[in-house]
């Protein structure tokens, strides 16, 4: 079977769309949320599919970002539900329960966080660069579970889903079509991006750095500019997940959070453009319906995995497509 | 504070990091033998503690424990390596990441189901128990020391098994350059899966001793697994040197940074909340040590220099 | 003819609210670390409903992994898309911190086998929540006035640095009369304590009081018994459950602990819940178990008296707390939180088997401290 992958990418547009429609019609709103997740979690993923596909750098820290959407988004909130002042000793406001302003803050705190992380993280490479992003984000996680002002370990309950202009995003099929929305865009711009000449240059970079430093582009500006970009998209998804939960813990800054997001993006097929979204939903897929068959379900999802890593090289659009496709 | 007290933490990060090392070594000669990330180490060390503990229950022997423990880690190693890793040597590192992340998946439910979900007993043997006074009036366990010793004489066997033996030669000329071993002969799969085997023992043994001190649980393996990354990141992967300079490092810099931390900031803070923050900066000590490590040196402090 | 039997039966079924059909929601922690506790109140709770023979009530159960997001979900799926009219099963604190306010807020009745987190007890209190367990803070509380009794005036107390830590010290130290010859916050998971333990000798203390739940004080209780410091433990029952004691062993042989719950407690129900659990999973129940067990038979008396689509007839049958618990007397404070005895226990070994056996109350008759800031 060698399918078009531009096919296969407007078919998974489609279905994703028409699923929540359908669910919608049949009264199934858990459906909804199952598939806003997925939306969320490839979010998450596409964000780090541009250093990783793109660019080839590893981060086993990316829930760092993910957690500090989160918490931007938690903390904001919290002072608005509390009507408590949040005083960052220059300015002081009462938060907000407004998503696109928490979306702004999340995506800069994320970006700035990136910023710092990736000067220090990119002076290394392979292995010693996925063991350091980890680093920073266990840093992170551990700061979060000792913040008692903000919940601790057990997180912050926001009780009422942010506001939207114009919608009402307690109803599900809403909230979905917000999340939907910011994916697309996001996917537009990441489509952009790979073809822009930022995206050839980081390309090159992952293929050989000295080439790009000879025609005079510095391949660490390319990288930090990409894993900047890489931690506002995954902060971006990280301010949504806790808006879909309404609730954020230290959970959403673990390792194994981190490792979740890479195996998105490996299951669905490396430097894909669809890949991540892919993973994803097959990803939340199995979860739900492995974890209704059996208690033990985690030994199937582990057999599952490794039958697409020992006989599915390149993920799942690698084997639908007939093409590997770009390796790290 | 006094000088016993701190002598007594230098002696706890100090069995703390040699365990640590038992853990390291074997996933540090991996990566630099066959260039694996080896997620899955930490099931290794799991499955050493649930035989030592299944063994140990049966037969009442400690030591039978042990063995048991070093045998099936062993056996788990060379298993996994023929059916599954053998065939991801080649792979980029994150068919491997993925691949080892299903392995733990899989040991850990497997575990469970055939263990059940309540932590197993495993003791100290009666000959170990209860504490020792050493020179200078300090009470320690004498397990604890026996763990000291016998996590060095690990070390020790390890570097003669390395720099000494004919094994060890093959195992550092697979390090430099497979292909060429491979001509020389030298049937390089069987190679491979002694090193597995032989780091996944050594794993099984960390589990096995420790255990006896903690408690053998399902997901024990996972809290150590990411600590001994820490460990021969810091020490540069491939080499056993780093590892064992970089697990005393972390045991210590963990240990220590525990207990006086928050000590430290009793000198300007309010007690309850000295206590608080100087545990939070403690619990991301060994994480900022790795940094700084590596902003200072990119390949850890006995990596090859790229 | 045939309109007006239908007609009959009808009115027959209005005039028994009791058997219409129930929708439970249980969330819990069924697979990875934890497990062992969520899969004894599951098993608790199911042996009442079976012993009950009720066929009327289905039971739903989902496995939350520990992870707090994926307790939403289900939690989201409980209530969207089974459609429960009760919730129950959750753990741990910082899961039901997640999920409990927003289910309660969309009309759901929850009932806590385990975890009481002190806001929920406090200012964040609902008329729909039920604690059947116990308030975060009441057996540390109860290990504080044990140590009094004890005659103990100079404890070091140490728990993990989060919030059931923090809360935990502070119950202890709310009753607790004497000094304090250290306060230590270790760290979540942490598995070696031989740092905190030489600071423990290096310390006055004539005690020791600690909170380490699962994995974390099985390690605890073994470096400690083997570390030659031999200052008497103190430490709410969660260390010392059924479930964890095996696998502890003889280090925590005579250590007193403080519980609501242990099956030497003298009353039928209790003798029947202890034989026929055994009987039937082949193994002593913990107290979690036993928590299950009470949370069923609280929601099935509650169910003879009325129907959860009428909340407030069926929040009014909760309220009054009319079964058989396990424990003895059982009631609600004001903030729907249990009124109870708290007992010191011991732990002794029956043939080979560590168990435990009570010693005396430790405190009678105790609510919880936030029950004054709860408006309901």
């Amino acid at each position: 079977m060698r399918l078009d992958e531009r096919y296969i990418n407007a078919v998974m547009i489609a279905g994703l769309l028409a699923l929540p429609l359908y669910a919608l019609a049949v009264d199934e709103p858990f459906t909804i949320t199952l598939v806003t997740r997925a939306v969320i979690l490839a979010l998450a993923a596409v964000g780090l599919n541009i250093i990783l596909g793109i660019g080839g750098m590893v981060s086993f820290g990316h829930a760092a970002f993910f957690g500090l959407g989160g918490y931007a988004m938690g903390i904001l909130a919290y002072h608005a539900q509390t009507y408590t002042a949040l005083d960052l000793g220059f300015i002081s406001f009462e938060g907000t329960k407004s998503m696109p302003l928490i979306w702004l803050v999340a995506m800069v705190v994320s970006a700035i966080a990136a910023l710092f992380i990736g000067v220090l993280s990119l002076r290394t490479s392979g292995v010693y660069f996925i063991m350091i992003t980890l680093a920073f984000g266990q840093m992170f996680y551990y700061f979060a579970i000792s913040w008692a002002q903000y919940g601790g370990e057990d997180g912050l309950s926001i009780y009422i889903r942010n506001d939207f202009p114009g919608l009402n995003t307690l109803e599900p099929i809403q909230f979905f079509g917000i999340c939907f929305v910011i994916l697309c865009a996001v996917l537009l711009l990441k489509a952009r991006l790979q073809a822009s000449p930022f995206g050839l240059a980081l390309n090159a970079a992952r293929q050989s750095a000295a080439r790009v430093q000879t025609v005079g582009m510095s391949p660490m500006r390319l990288r930090l500019l990409a894993f900047v970009l890489s931690g506002a998209i995954t902060g971006l998804a990280g301010a949504l997940y806790a808006d879909l939960n309404r609730f954020v813990s230290p959970a959403m800054f673990s390792w194994q959070l981190s490792g979740e997001l890479i195996v998105l993006i490996i299951i669905g097929g490396v430097g894909r453009l669809m890949g991540p979204v892919i993973g994803a939903c097959i990803f939340v897929a199995l979860e739900h319906f492995l974890g209704g068959l059996t208690e033990f379900w985690h030994i199937y999802l582990g057999l599952i995995l490794l039958g697409i890593v020992l006989f599915g090289r390149g993920g799942l659009l690698g084997y639908l497509t007939g093409k590997e496709g770009a390796h790290v | 504070m006094s000088t016993i007290l701190i002598i007594e933490q230098v002696l706890n990060g100090l069995q703390f990091g040699v365990m640590l090392f038992l853990m390291a070594a074997g996933l540090t000669l991996i990566f630099g033998v066959m260039g694996l990330i080896n997620l899955a180490h930490g099931s290794l060390y799991m499955v050493g503690a649930f035989a030592a503990a299944a063994v140990a229950g049966l037969t009442g022997s400690f030591f039978l424990g042990l063995v048991a423990a070093l045998a099936a880690a062993a056996l788990a190693g060379a298993v996994i390596e023929i059916a599954v890793i053998r065939r991801l040597y080649d792979a980029p590192h994150l068919d491997q990441v993925l691949a080892t992340f299903a392995l733990i998946l899989i040991f850990s439910e497997g575990t469970r189901w055939l263990f059940g979900s309540f932590p197993l007993f495993l003791d100290i043997p009666d000959a170990l128990s209860g504490p020792v006074t050493l020179p200078g009036g300090i009470e320690y366990p004498l397990y604890r020391l026996a763990l000291i010793c016998i996590g060095l004489a690990v070390a020790l066997g390890l570097w003669g098994l390395i720099e000494r033996t004919r094994i060890g030669v093959q195992i550092r000329a697979g390090e430099n350059d497979r292909e060429m071993i491979a001509a020389l002969g030298i049937d390089i799969s069987k190679l491979y899966t002694l090193v597995f085997a032989l780091g996944a023992a050594l794993a099984g043994l960390a589990g096995a001793l420790v255990g006896a001190i903690q408690s053998v649980q399902v997901g024990m393996g996972e809290p150590v697994l990411i600590l001994a990354f820490v460990v021969i990141v810091i020490g540069g992967i491939g080499s056993i040197r780093g590892a064992f300079i970089g697990a005393l490092l972390v045991g210590l810099t963990d240990t220590l940074a525990g207990v006086f931390l928050p000590e430290l900031f009793k000198l300007f803070m309010e007690t309850g909340a000295a206590q608080k923050s100087g545990s939070a900066l403690a619990s991301m000590g060994i994480y900022i040590l790795m940094g700084l490590v590596l902003i200072w040196r990119p390949t850890g402090l006995f990596g090859a220099r790229a | 003819m045939k309109k007006l039997l239908m007609a009959a039966a009808t009115a027959a079924l209005c005039a028994t609210p009791a058997m219409a059909e129930v929708k439970v929601g249980m969330i819990t922690t069924l697979s990875g670390g934890g497990a062992g506790l969520g899969i004894d109140v599951r098993d608790g709770f199911m042996l009442a409903i079976e012993q009950s023979g009720r066929d009327d009530i289905e039971v739903v159960i989902e496995d939350d992994q520990r992870k707090p997001d994926i307790a939403v979900q289900l939690s989201d799926k409980m209530i969207q898309s089974e459609r429960v009219d009760v919730m129950t099963g959750i753990i741990w604190s910082n899961l039901a911190m997640a999920v409990v306010p927003s289910a309660v807020n969309q009309g759901v009745f929850y009932l806590s086998p385990n975890a009481g987190p002190s806001p929920l007890a406090g200012k964040g209190c609902h008329e729909n929540y039920f604690n059947v367990a116990w308030q975060n803070d009441n057996l540390h509380e109860a290990a504080g006035a044990y140590a009094n009794s004890a005659g103990y005036e100079n404890s070091f107390i140490l728990a993990p640095n989060y919030p059931a830590g923090t809360d935990a010290l502070t119950g202890y130290k709310r009753f607790f009369e004497g000094d304090l010859a250290g306060e230590v916050y270790t760290k979540l998971g942490q598995t070696d304590y031989a740092a905190e333990i030489a600071q423990i000798r290096a310390s006055d203390a004539d005690s020791v009081f600690f909170f380490l739940p699962g994995g974390m004080g099985i390690s605890f209780l073994k470096q400690y018994a083997d570390s030659g410091v031999d200052l008497p433990v103190v430490g709410p029952a969660f260390s010392f459950d059924q479930g964890i004691l095996q696998a502890v062993g003889d280090a925590a042989l005579g250590v007193v602990n403080t519980s609501q719950w242990n099956k030497d407690i003298e009353n039928a129900a209790n003798a029947a819940f202890v034989e026929s659990f055994q009987a039937e999973y082949d193994r002593l129940p913990s107290l979690y178990a036993s928590q299950g067990f009470d949370t069923a038979n609280l929601l099935l008396s509650a169910l003879e008296k009325a129907d959860p689509a009428d909340a407030d007839a069926f929040r009014e049958a909760l309220r009054a707390a009319d079964f058989e618990s396990t424990r003895g007397d059982f009631a609600f404070g004001p903030n729907h939180h249990p009124v109870q005895t708290i007992y010191a226990r011991e732990v002794i070994k029956e043939g080979d088997v560590f168990t435990n056996k009570i010693i005396g109350p430790a405190l009678e008759g105790h609510s919880d401290a936030y029950a004054a800031e709860c408006k309901m």
